[in-house]
C-alpha cells in the first residue's frame, strides 16, 4: 500500500531526534564532530560549549541578576563603611558571605540541567507503539489517550504518554511547554532564574531563595539601622539626603521581602511534605480528593523528607550535552504491519483524518 | 565480525515504578529472548542492576555527609570529587561490560547501558543467529 509506505517514511523522519549526519557525504574522510547539545531537540540555550544550559527566554534572569548586584553593590559602597566603623566590621563580612552564597546558588540553579529526560530513540518509540497497539487492538484512526496505571506504595498513579518525547513519563515528571522538554520531578518553570526547576536543581533553587530571604532581611535591617543612626546625628531628612542610596535599597528590599520570604516558606512546606509545586497546585495528594488519598512519595516525617530533598544523592545529567553525536546506529528493518497510523502524532492524525477519506467498508 | 552481523530485533526492558521514582527495571523475561538464553541468568542480571541503582540513590549517611559538605563549600567540591551516584554508575558500566563479555555476546546479544538511553530502558540488541548457517 503506497499510502502506508509514504506515511512510514513520514513517521520516521518526524521522530528522528538526530540531525542529518555525515553519512550523506561518504567521500569526506574527516567530518567535523558535533556535540550533542548542538543537536538537542528542546528549546534551550547552551553556552560554554554545552557546559551551561538555560531556557530560551532569559530576560527576567538578567533583571534578577541586576537587582541583586545593584542593591548589594549600593549596600557595600554606601552603608557598610559607616556600619563597620560605628557598629562592627563583621557586618560587611557576613553580608559579603551571604551575597556570594546567593550568587553561587542562583547561577547553579540557572545554569544546570534541571533533570531533562532525553527523547526516545526511534527504535524505542516504535517498540512502545507496538506495545500500545497490542494493548488497544486496532481500533481505527483515533486511539484512546495513552495512559498507564501503576500502584506506588498503595496509591494508583497514572503515567501519561508524552507525544513530543515519545515516552511514558515517569511519576512526578512533567513536560515543560516553554522549554519543550520532559523534566524529572518537575516543580515549575521559573522565569526569575531563567530555567526549569526539577530534580537536579531543586536544592539549589531552595538554597537560593532561602539565602536571598536572609540577605534581603539583612540589608533591610542594617540600612534602617544606618538611617536611624544618621538621624540621631543630623536629623531624619538630612540622613536621607546624606545617604540617598539607602532609600533605594529600602524600597527594593521592602517589596522583595514579602514575595521572597513567602516563597521560601511555601517551599519549606513543600519540602517537608515531599511535594512539588505542580502537585500542590493540582491538589494531587490533597485529602479533599478522597479519604484514602495520601502522598506515596513522602517518607512519613518532615526531617527525612528535608534530608532527601536537600542532602540526597545528586543524579547525573541524562542528556550528555558534551558528548559527540555518533553516526546513526544501524536501524531495525521497517515494520511490515499497518501500524503507521498510530505512529503519527495526534496533530498528524487529525490532519490525516481530515484529508484522507475513510475506506468504504 | 560483529559489524557484519545484522540486527534481528531489539528488546526494551521498561522501568518498574512500583517503588516510586527509584530507578528499577522490570524483571519480566521477554519472549523474544526465550530461544537465546536462560530465564534465570536474565533475571539475575536485571536484579543486580536494580540493586546497584538502589545503592546509587540510597539515602544513607554517606550521601548525607556528601550533601552537607557540598552545601558548605557552595558545591565547588564537585569540581574535584565525583558524586556517589557517578561512582556507582561506573560500577554499573563495568558490570554490564562483564555481563556482555561472559554471557550475552556468546549468545549473539548485546546489553546497552541504560544511562545511554536516559535510564528509560535496558536495550538488548539481538543479532541474527549465524551459527546455524553452515
Amino acid at each position: 500500500m503506497h499510502l502506508g509506505e509514504s506515511m512510514r517514511e513520514c513517521e520516521y523522519s518526524q521522530i528522528s531526534t538526530r540531525s542529518s549526519t555525515p553519512m550523506e557525504t561518504p567521500y569526506k574522510k574527516r567530518t567535523p564532530k558535533r556535540r550533542k547539545w548542538e543537536a538537542f531537540p528542546g528549546r534551550n540555550k547552551f553556552y560554554c560549549d554545552g557546559r551551561i544550559m538555560m531556557a530560551k527566554q532569559t530576560g527576567v534572569f538578567y533583571l534578577t541578576l541586576v537587582l541583586i548586584l545593584v542593591t548589594c553593590g549600593l549596600f557595600f559602597v554606601f552603608d557598610c563603611p559607616f556600619l563597620a566603623l560605628q557598629l562592627t566590621p563583621i557586618i560587611p563580612v557576613v553580608g559579603g558571605a551571604l551575597f556570594l552564597f546567593v550568587l553561587g546558588t542562583l547561577l547553579r540553579t540557572s545554569f544546570s540541567d534541571p533533570g531533562v529526560l532525553p527523547r526516545a530513540t526511534p527504535d524505542e518509540a516504535a517498540d512502545l507503539e507496538r506495545q500500545i497497539d497490542v494493548a488497544n487492538g486496532s481500533t481505527g484512526y483515533r486511539p484512546p489517550p495513552r495512559t498507564k496505571e501503576v500502584v506506588i506504595n498503595g496509591q494508583t498513579v497514572k503515567l501519561k504518554y508524552c507525544f513530543t518525547c515519545k515516552i511514558f513519563r515517569p511519576p512526578r515528571a512533567s513536560h515543560c511547554s516553554l522549554c519543550d522538554n520532559c523534566v524529572e520531578r518537575f516543580d515549575h518553570h521559573c522565569p526569575w532564574v531563567g530555567n526549569c526547576v526539577g530534580r537536579r536543581n531543586y536544592r539549589f533553587f531552595y538554597m537560593f531563595i532561602l539565602s536571598l530571604s536572609f540577605l534581603t532581611i539583612f540589608i533591610f535591617a542594617f540600612v534602617i539601622t544606618h538611617i536611624i543612626l544618621l538621624s540621631h546625628q543630623s536629623g531624619f531628612l538630612n540622613a536621607l539626603k546624606y545617604s540617598p542610596a539607602s532609600v533605594l535599597e529600602v524600597v527594593v528590599c521592602f517589596f522583595s521581602v514579602w514575595s521572597i520570604v513567602g516563597l521560601s516558606g511555601f517551599h519549606t512546606y513543600l519540602i517537608g511534605s515531599n511535594q512539588t509545586t505542580n502537585e500542590d497546585i493540582k491538589g494531587s495528594w490533597s485529602s479533599k480528593r478522597g479519604k484514602d488519598n495520601y502522598n506515596p512519595y513522602s517518607y512519613g516525617n518532615m526531617f527525612t523528607n528535608c534530608c532527601a530533598a536537600l542532602c540526597g544523592p545528586l543524579p547525573p545529567s541524562l542528556i550528555d550535552r558534551r558528548g559527540f553525536v555518533e553516526s546513526d546506529a544501524p536501524q531495525l528493518a521497517q515494520p511490515t504491519n499497518g501500524m503507521t497510523m498510530y505512529g503519527a502524532t495526534q496533530s498528524q492524525q487529525s490532519h490525516m483524518a481530515a484529508t484522507t477519506p475513510l475506506p468504504s467498508s | 565480525m560483529r559489524q557484519q552481523a545484522s540486527i534481528a530485533a531489539k528488546v526494551f526492558i521498561q522501568r518498574d515504578y512500583t517503588n516510586g521514582t527509584l530507578c528499577q527495571f522490570q524483571t519480566k523475561f521477554p519472549s523474544e529472548l526465550e530461544t537465546r538464553m536462560d530465564k534465570q541468568q536474565f533475571e539475575e542480571t536485571v536484579r543486580t542492576l536494580n540493586n546497584l541503582y538502589a545503592e546509587a540513590e540510597k539515602l544513607g549517611s554517606q550521601s548525607f555527609f556528601e550533601g552537607c559538605l557540598a552545601c558548605l563549600t557552595a558545591y565547588t567540591v564537585f569540581l574535584c570529587m565525583e558524586t556517589h551516584y557517578e561512582k556507582v554508575l561506573k560500577k554499573i558500566a563495568k558490570y554490564i561490560q562483564e555481563q556482555n563479555d561472559k554471557i550475552y555476546a556468546p549468545r549473539g546479544l548485546l546489553l546497552t547501558d541504560p544511562i545511554e538511553r536516559g535510564l528509560r530502558v535496558i536495550e538488548i540488541t539481538i543479532f541474527e543467529d549465524r551459527s546455524f548457517s553452515r
